[in-house]
C-alpha cells in the first residue's frame, strides 16, 4: 500500500508543481518555486497537526508535499542567479523560501491548534 | 489562455508524473532504510541538486538531453525527489541548535551540489553553459 500512495501524491504534486510553474513562470524571479515551498509547507503543516491518519500522512504529507516543494529547483535557480551577477536576488531567494516556508508551517499550527 | 496551454501539456504532465512517483518513493525508501531523518534529508536533497543541476546545466550547454528525458528525470524526479516542506517540518520540530547546523549544511551542501555539477558539465561539453536561459523546474 506505502507505494502506491507515495506514487499518486509523489505524481500529483510533480504535476501540481509544474503547473504552478506554467502560470508563475518568470525569467526575472524563481517566483513559483517560492510559491510551491510556502504552499506545500503549510499543508504540510495541517496535515501533520490536524490529521492522525498514517495513510494521509503518507498520501499527502511525504508524497503530495514532499514532491509539490522542491529544494533541488530551489538551489538549482538561486545559484544561477548568483552566477548572472544577481548576487542579492540569490540572498533573497535563499532567505525568502526558509522564512516565509517556515511562517506558512508556523500558521498551519496555529490555524490547527490554537 | 492557460488552458489552452493544459491541453497541449499532456505528455508532459504524463512523464512529469511518473518521475515524481520515482523520486516519492526513492526519498521515502531512503529515509525508512537510514532511519535518521534529519541527515537524510540534508543528503537527499544534496544529491538531488546535484543531478538536476546536471541535466539542467547540459540543458543550457549542449543539449544532448531529450526534452522529453529532463521531463521525467529533472522536472520528475529530481525536484520530487528533494524536498523543502519535510526540511522545514524539520527545522520547526527540532531543537533551535541542531536547526542551525542542519539549516547551514544543507543549505551549504545544496549549493555546493549545484557548483559542482556546474563544474561538471562545464568541464565536458563543448558548448558554454548559457546562464541566461529560461529555467526549466
Amino acid at each position: 500500500m506505502e507505494p502506491v500512495l507515495l506514487s499518486v501524491g509523489g505524481a500529483a504534486g510533480a504535476v501540481s508543481r509544474y503547473l504552478v510553474g506554467l502560470a508563475l513562470d518568470n525569467e526575472l524571479f524563481p517566483w513559483s518555486t517560492l510559491a510551491v515551498n510556502v504552499l506545500g509547507s503549510f499543508v504540510l503543516g495541517v496535515v501533520l497537526f490536524g490529521v492522525s491518519n498514517d495513510d494521509m500522512l503518507l498520501l499527502v504529507g511525504v508524497g503530495f508535499c514532499g514532491a509539490f516543494t522542491t529544494f533541488s529547483s530551489f538551489g538549482f535557480q538561486t545559484v544561477v542567479l548568483w552566477e548572472q551577477g544577481e548576487q542579492k536576488k540569490a540572498a533573497i531567494n535563499a532567505l525568502a523560501n526558509l522564512v516565509v516556508s517556515l511562517a506558512a508551517f508556523g500558521g498551519a499550527w496555529l490555524l490547527i491548534a490554537g | 489562455m492557460l488552458r489552452k496551454r493544459l491541453l497541449t501539456q499532456g505528455e508532459a504532465i504524463v512523464l512529469i508524473a511518473l518521475g515524481g512517483a520515482l523520486g516519492a518513493n526513492l526519498r521515502f525508501a531512503l529515509g525508512a532504510i537510514a532511519g535518521e531523518a534529519l541527515a537524510t534529508t540534508a543528503a537527499v536533497n544534496a544529491v538531488g541538486c546535484f543531478g538536476l543541476g546536471l541535466l539542467l546545466f547540459e540543458a543550457r550547454a549542449d543539449e544532448l538531453l531529450s526534452k522529453r528525458f529532463r521531463y521525467i528525470f529533472a522536472t520528475g524526479f529530481f525536484a520530487s525527489f528533494t524536498t523543502y516542506s519535510t526540511f522545514i517540518a524539520d527545522i520547526a520540530l527540532t531543537t533551535p541548535s541542531v536547526a542551525l547546523v542542519y539549516i547551514t549544511a544543507s543549505y551549504a551542501a545544496g549549493f555546493g551540489g549545484v557548483f559542482a555539477s556546474y563544474r561538471v558539465v562545464s568541464a565536458v561539453s563543448n558548448e558554454p553553459i548559457q546562464l541566461s536561459a529560461e529555467g526549466e523546474r
